[in-house]
């Protein structure tokens, strides 16, 4: 199923410990700069992947294995969460 | 103590429900009571886990359908083949238990200080957090324009029909009905397109804000056409939902 990354919210919180949804990402492959909110994200599967709106590069995947949240965020050359307002 | 454990983490906690109404035919809103819950904003949106007796569990997410400052409640639509929405659609009933965890998003979400002019535009069940931001706007007397597009597949599926007839003061609702119009119909038929946004969307001279969300196709033709005629892409916030 894709969704945007609005949808794992809840997911990005337990993952980072904090609100990710207005997080910088940059994107390894393309260099393009976006909320997480707005990558694409596919649920569902084996695992969760985020991909780059702009040139569909994988930016991160989250994996659950027993129960632990295996992360990897290979495809980010940057992640800022911004100061909570 | 779990409570106060440690600020701002996202726990899963049980709720109550404290009311279950219908909306049309397959939609439902259910008012929850949320011990310790920090408020929301307008947008925001929970996560609800159901767990099986085998402990098979399954989370989906929910828009907050009401503003800051009103009790936690969620507009829940029914998904024939959904995995949870049969559930809290039929089964549910006032004086059960929920398990949640929220409020959740910092980016699709609408603060008074955020300004506008705004332009929202809702796809089915995407009106539910477009209406949040309607109520948040009303009860704190903003005085920022708005307009909100609603694509319904008929009369019978436009969700909180009521309450978004009594918009005024500087807040419209315009439908788009793509499947059948009733005798009379006055407003739009068919899908959002280029031509409705044209005589709809405030100019991008106006330096607007739009939300859009629905369904993921509906949100990203919309999110184009926006961009095609001037808003700058993050002045267009969107919300995908999909589901089972």
């Amino acid at each position: 199923m894709m969704l945007d990354g609005n949808a794992i919210g809840g997911l990005l919180h337990e993952v980072f410990g904090t609100e990710m949804t207005d997080a910088e990402a940059t994107c390894a492959t393309c260099g393009a700069v976006g909320p997480l909110a707005e990558t694409v994200v596919y649920l569902r599967g084996p695992g969760t992947v985020v991909r780059c709106r702009n040139c569909s590069g994988v930016l991160m995947v989250i994996s659950q294995i027993h129960g632990v949240n295996c992360v990897d965020v290979g495809g980010l050359t940057a992640l800022d969460p911004r100061r909570a307002g | 103590m779990a409570r106060t454990a440690v600020r701002g983490r996202l726990t899963w906690q049980v709720a109550t429900v404290t009311s279950v109404a219908e909306e049309t035919d397959s939609v439902r809103t259910i008012g929850l009571e949320v011990p310790g819950w920090p408020g929301h904003r307008a947008g925001q949106h929970l996560d609800v886990r159901l767990t099986a007796e085998d402990g098979y569990t399954a989370e989906r997410s929910y828009s907050v359908a009401t503003a800051d400052g009103e009790p936690v409640a969620i507009t829940v639509e029914r998904l024939d083949d959904g995995e949870v929405s049969p559930y809290l659609t039929a089964d549910l009933r006032a004086g059960d238990e929920l398990e949640l965890r929220g409020p959740i998003g910092r980016w699709f979400v609408w603060d008074t200080s955020d300004g506008g002019p705004l332009l929202l535009v809702a796809g089915g069940s995407g009106v539910v957090p477009l209406r949040a931001i309607l109520r948040h706007r009303q009860r704190s007397g903003s005085d920022v324009p708005l307009r909100l597009l609603y694509s319904s597949r008929t009369l019978a599926d436009v969700i909180y029909h009521r309450e978004l007839d009594q918009y005024r003061d500087g807040a419209q609702v315009i439908y788009t009905l793509t499947r059948s119009q009733p005798p009379g119909w006055t407003g739009y038929s068919g899908r959002v397109d280029a031509a409705m946004l044209a005589q709809i969307a405030w100019p991008a001279s106006q330096h607007p804000l739009a939300f859009v969300c629905g369904p993921t196709r509906f949100v990203e033709t919309v999110a184009e056409q926006l961009v095609a005629v001037g808003y700058p892409p993050g002045r267009v916030k969107t919300e995908r939902f999909g589901g089972t």
